[in-house]
Order: C-alpha cells, then sequence, then structure tokens
C-alpha cells in the first residue's frame, strides 16, 4: 500500500464523506438518544398550550429577536436558581417548535419571568425601556403598542402546533393522547386576537412563560 | 435510558475511541518508501517536501487523550450508566415541584450513591446562609429595621428583585410606588408591607369613566376638582362642576379624596389631597386617569423568595419610610 492517504486528500468527494462521519458521531451519540427519552419527551404535570394570543406573541418574540439578548434556559447552578427560580426541565420545553432557549444574555434569563411583573410594567418597559430601568440596555419596541393583528394565519398556527406535537401531548386516562387544541379553538382563534395589539399579544406570552413546573 | 439507547451510546463512544488508536497507528506509519525525513521527491520553488512523521509530542498527546477518555467514562459514566462518581448535574425528569423536591431529599441521602452536583451545592449554601434567614425570620421586622447587617441584606434582595419597578432607590416611577416616603396604598405598618410583598397586591381598578362622566367636558371638571384638593390653583367654575361630579369618585377615594387608606378600605385608591401622583400630577395625566382608568399591580412573591426572604426585604421597605 502506497500513499493510501492520497487517496482521501485528492478526492474532495470522499474527503467530505469522511468529514460528515466523523462530525456526525457526537450528534448521534449526544443528541438522537434525546428524541427517545422519556423524559426529554413527556411534558411536565402543568404544561399548557399557548393561547391564540400567546402564540401569536411568541411569533412577536421570534420575530423582534429576543432571543438574541434573553435566554429561556435557567441553568442548575444556585446563583441562576437564587434569581430566576427552579432550574430548566426538558419537559418544559417539548412542545417548543422552534425551542426559544437561547445562548446569550445581554439581558436577563426569561424562562419564568411570567407573573414577575405586572402588565402595566412590561407596556412601560418595551415601550421605553428607560422609564421603569435607568440602567438598561434594551431597545424600545414602541410599536407594538400601533400594530394590531388580523389573525389570518392564527388557526393554521394552532393546527400545525396539534401536528408538532402529535406525539408528546398530554395523555387521557385511557392513554389517548390529548391534542393541545379542539377544532373549536382552531376555528375561534382568529377571533380571539383579531384586532389586539402586538403588545398585548407579546406580553400574553411573556406572562405565560415558566407556570408549567408546579 | 432503555437497552437500545445505551448500548447505541456505548458502541458508537467506545467505537471512536478504537477507531482513533488505529487511525493514530496508521497515520504513524510509513508506506511511502523514501526514508523518514528525506525529500519526497518533488520541489516547488525550491521548497521539498520531506517525509516527516507526525511530531511525537502530537502523538503522544492524542493517545494520552483517549487514556484520558476511558478515565472519564469510569467516573461519570455512559449511556445509562452513572459513573463510579454517580454524577449528574441536576434532577431531570421532573414532572412537578414536589417531585424535584423528593429527588432531592433522596439524593443527599448519605446512601443514595449519587451525587447530583445542584443538590449539593444547594445544601451547602442552605447550610451557610439558612441559620442567618432563620435568626432574621425570629425577628420582628420593627427590631430588623435597625440592624445594618440585616438592612444590608435586604437592601440587596431589593436591588435584584424590586429595583426593576421601584427603582433602585426605592423611589419608585410613573405607576410604580415611590416606598420611601409616608404616603401608602395599602398601608405602610411592617405587617401590611409583609402582607403586601408575600401575596401581591391587585388594585380593584379605577374603570374609564369618560362616558359616566359625559364625556370630555365631564373630564375636565373632575380633574379640576382633582387638582385643587392638593391646593393648587384651577379655573373654579371647572372646579365647582367636577366637586358634584366627584361623588362617584368618594366610594373609593373619599368624600374629601383622602383616598381609601384612610378609610380603611382595601382597594388601594389613592389619597388625591396630598399633591403625591402614582400616575403623574399633571393636568393631561390626571386626565387621562379619570378617561381611561388605572389599575396597578404588584405580583406575589412568597413562591419566588420565600417567607423568610420577604421578612427581610419587608425590613428594609419598613426602613425606608422610618426617620
Amino acid at each position: 500500500m502506497k500513499n493510501n492517504h492520497e487517496k482521501v486528500e485528492k478526492n474532495v468527494g470522499l474527503f467530505f464523506l469522511f468529514t460528515v462521519l466523523a462530525i456526525s458521531i457526537g450528534g448521534l451519540v449526544e443528541i438522537t438518544p434525546l428524541f427517545f427519552q422519556k423524559e426529554t419527551t413527556t411534558p411536565v404535570d402543568n404544561l399548557k398550550p399557548y393561547t391564540a394570543l400567546q402564540m401569536e406573541g411568541r411569533d412577536i418574540y421570534i420575530r423582534e429577536g429576543c432571543s438574541n439578548c434573553h435566554s429561556q434556559m435557567i441553568r442548575p447552578f444556585r446563583a441562576e436558581t437564587e434569581r430566576y427560580g427552579h432550574y430548566s426541565v426538558a419537559g418544559e420545553s417539548v412542545w417548543e417548535h422552534p425551542f426559544l432557549w437561547g445562548s446569550k444574555r445581554t439581558g436577563p434569563d426569561l424562562a419564568r419571568v411570567g407573573g414577575r411583573y405586572s402588565d402595566d410594567w412590561h407596556i412601560a418597559h418595551l415601550t421605553d425601556p428607560r422609564s421603569v430601568v435607568p440602567e438598561s440596555n434594551m431597545p424600545a419596541y414602541s410599536w407594538l403598542n400601533v400594530n394590531t393583528l388580523d389573525g389570518e394565519l392564527t388557526g393554521k398556527k394552532l393546527e400545525t402546533f396539534n401536528w408538532l406535537t402529535r406525539n408528546r401531548s398530554h395523555k387521557d386516562e385511557n392513554g389517548n393522547p390529548i391534542p393541545l387544541y379542539t377544532q373549536e379553538e382552531i376555528d375561534g382563534a382568529k377571533d380571539a386576537v383579531k384586532g389586539k395589539t402586538e403588545m398585548s399579544a407579546l406580553i400574553a406570552y411573556l406572562q405565560s412563560l415558566g407556570h408549567a413546573l408546579k | 435510558m432503555s437497552s437500545f439507547w445505551s448500548i447505541w451510546v456505548w458502541v458508537l463512544t467506545l467505537g471512536s475511541l478504537v477507531a482513533y488508536v488505529f487511525l493514530l497507528r496508521w497515520c504513524l506509519k510509513n508506506f511511502t518508501g523514501v526514508k523518514e525525513g528525506e525529500s519526497m521527491g518533488h520541489s516547488f520553488d525550491g521548497i521539498e517536501e520531506l517525509n516527516n512523521p507526525l511530531p511525537k509530542w502530537w502523538s503522544t498527546f492524542f493517545l494520552l487523550t483517549i487514556i484520558w477518555a476511558f478515565g472519564y467514562i469510569a467516573l461519570y459514566g455512559l449511556g445509562g450508566w452513572s459513573g463510579l462518581l454517580g454524577w449528574k448535574s441536576s434532577n431531570q425528569g421532573i414532572l412537578n415541584i414536589a417531585e424535584s423536591k423528593a429527588k432531592t431529599i433522596e439524593n443527599l441521602a448519605k446512601d443514595s450513591g449519587v451525587l447530583v452536583q445542584y443538590d449539593r451545592e444547594v445544601a451547602q449554601a442552605n447550610e451557610k446562609y439558612g441559620p442567618i434567614f432563620e435568626a432574621y425570620a425570629a425577628r420582628t421586622i420593627e427590631d430588623l429595621s435597625t440592624d445594618s447587617e440585616a438592612l444590608k441584606v435586604g437592601q440587596r434582595l431589593f436591588i435584584q428583585n424590586c429595583a426593576q419597578c421601584h427603582g433602585s432607590d426605592a423611589h419608585g416611577t410613573t405607576g410604580f410606588p415611590n416606598l420611601a416616603d409616608k404616603d401608602w396604598l395599602y398601608g405602610g405598618t411592617p405587617e401590611k408591607i409583609k402582607e403586601t410583598i408575600m401575596h401581591g397586591r391587585k388594585a380593584s381598578g379605577m374603570a374609564a369613566w369618560s362616558n359616566v362622566l359625559g364625556g370630555e367636558s365631564g373630564v375636565k371638571e373632575v380633574a379640576a376638582y382633582v387638582i385643587s384638593l392638593s391646593g393648587r390653583s384651577v379655573n373654579p367654575d371647572l372646579a365647582k362642576a367636577g366637586k358634584e361630579k366627584f361623588a362617584l369618585c368618594a366610594s373609593c377615594h373619599g368624600p374629601d379624596g383622602q383616598g381609601s387608606l384612610a378609610l380603611g378600605l382595601p382597594m388601594g385608591a389613592p389619597n388625591l389631597s396630598d399633591n403625591i401622583w402614582l400616575y403623574g400630577g399633571s393636568q393631561r395625566a390626571i386626565e387621562e386617569s379619570i378617561r381611561n382608568g388605572r389599575a396597578g399591580v404588584m405580583p406575589p412573591w412568597k413562591d419566588i423568595l420565600g417567607e423568610q426572604k420577604v421578612h427581610v426585604i419587608s425590613a428594609y421597605v419598613y426602613s425606608l419610610s422610618q426617620d
């Protein structure tokens, strides 16, 4: 055998294949089994689906890039749980598509922000963060007060979440899955959000965060 | 972890480690037919490729990392096996707080055989700080409010949890009460302060009065009267008309606007005669309050902070309005 490694070095396709293989081993070991573990696919007891308004608020949270500066993942360190509450567990996120754990904290973690501040505070803070926290470097999101929702796609979103979570929903006493949303809720989704401001949707979402672990 | 996935993890991990050993051995072999250190027979602009092996230090370290991996697996486990240390970072798989607490107690038992990093960290902290808070909890809030050390603890907790609304100096801002003055919505006694922090407050909520008062003119009249209550000059005709309509407001704010607290009522309607304004004292702000209503909310902190910490914060807040 002479210069076998030349085969890899001179063949881009083969080199690419080996690279993909080498990289995927880590994912195959560390990530793939999690899709099938009971403790990462069972919802916590008190997990509730987002209401139509909260669902729209969540999309605004994504649109405005909140997760660029705010994580939703309380790590199991005392320094974090003293500040934010019980550490996050997988069962709280099983219905999250996509998850919004984030990876950077320019602002504080929001995993359990629900109920910590009043709605009035959120309005003041999102409209002009410095009006309540003078040291804040968060941008103002005043347009959320003006923009209103039309609800055209809200029902579709709920329907999609029914499908996405079909294997991980709560079960009734006979062990049958309970879909997140009933047909009635899907049909009523448009009217539930139509005309509401984006501000009220986002605050509804924020106030819903972190109550699942009780 | 089911046995299938356990085996999956074991096979891929150990397989990779073994493959690394073979890869290293293979890369260290000389297949070229050229002696080590000699030219491979081609040169570009006078730069020759020599047949040099992987550096010894590099291949040794590579081998050491593989050996390290086996030690790591032995201590911290792999797949469903939790290793010789029984180490875990936290209790995943819990479905409610009660389960989490039960698991923690189980883990901390001497013979549990597991080492849950988080539970141990918290237990150690509780051992250190628990007695301090317990000693504080045994004393009255009045007593604590003169203890400079307790106040420092209270201040830290206040800045961490309360300053977002009430400000780091506790002087509040529009819509969020000043806690350092003697004007209270729900009472400034130690007991009332603690009750407020523990269980939160939800103002009964001032309705939007615009329609009831007969539109903008009614709003302006009542606003003029309300401003006159704290001795500021207003159009006397407007104030006179507003006074008659103020009867509607009196059920919460009192006949003279002295606020619900002065009447011994729980709804948190502010005193309107002391020239302290929760939502701003300008004519415009007062008109807006009357027109659209207001409803302040203080969240409950019992579950987030626990009673002992609330006790210390209460002492700090109480101390702010004492001379």
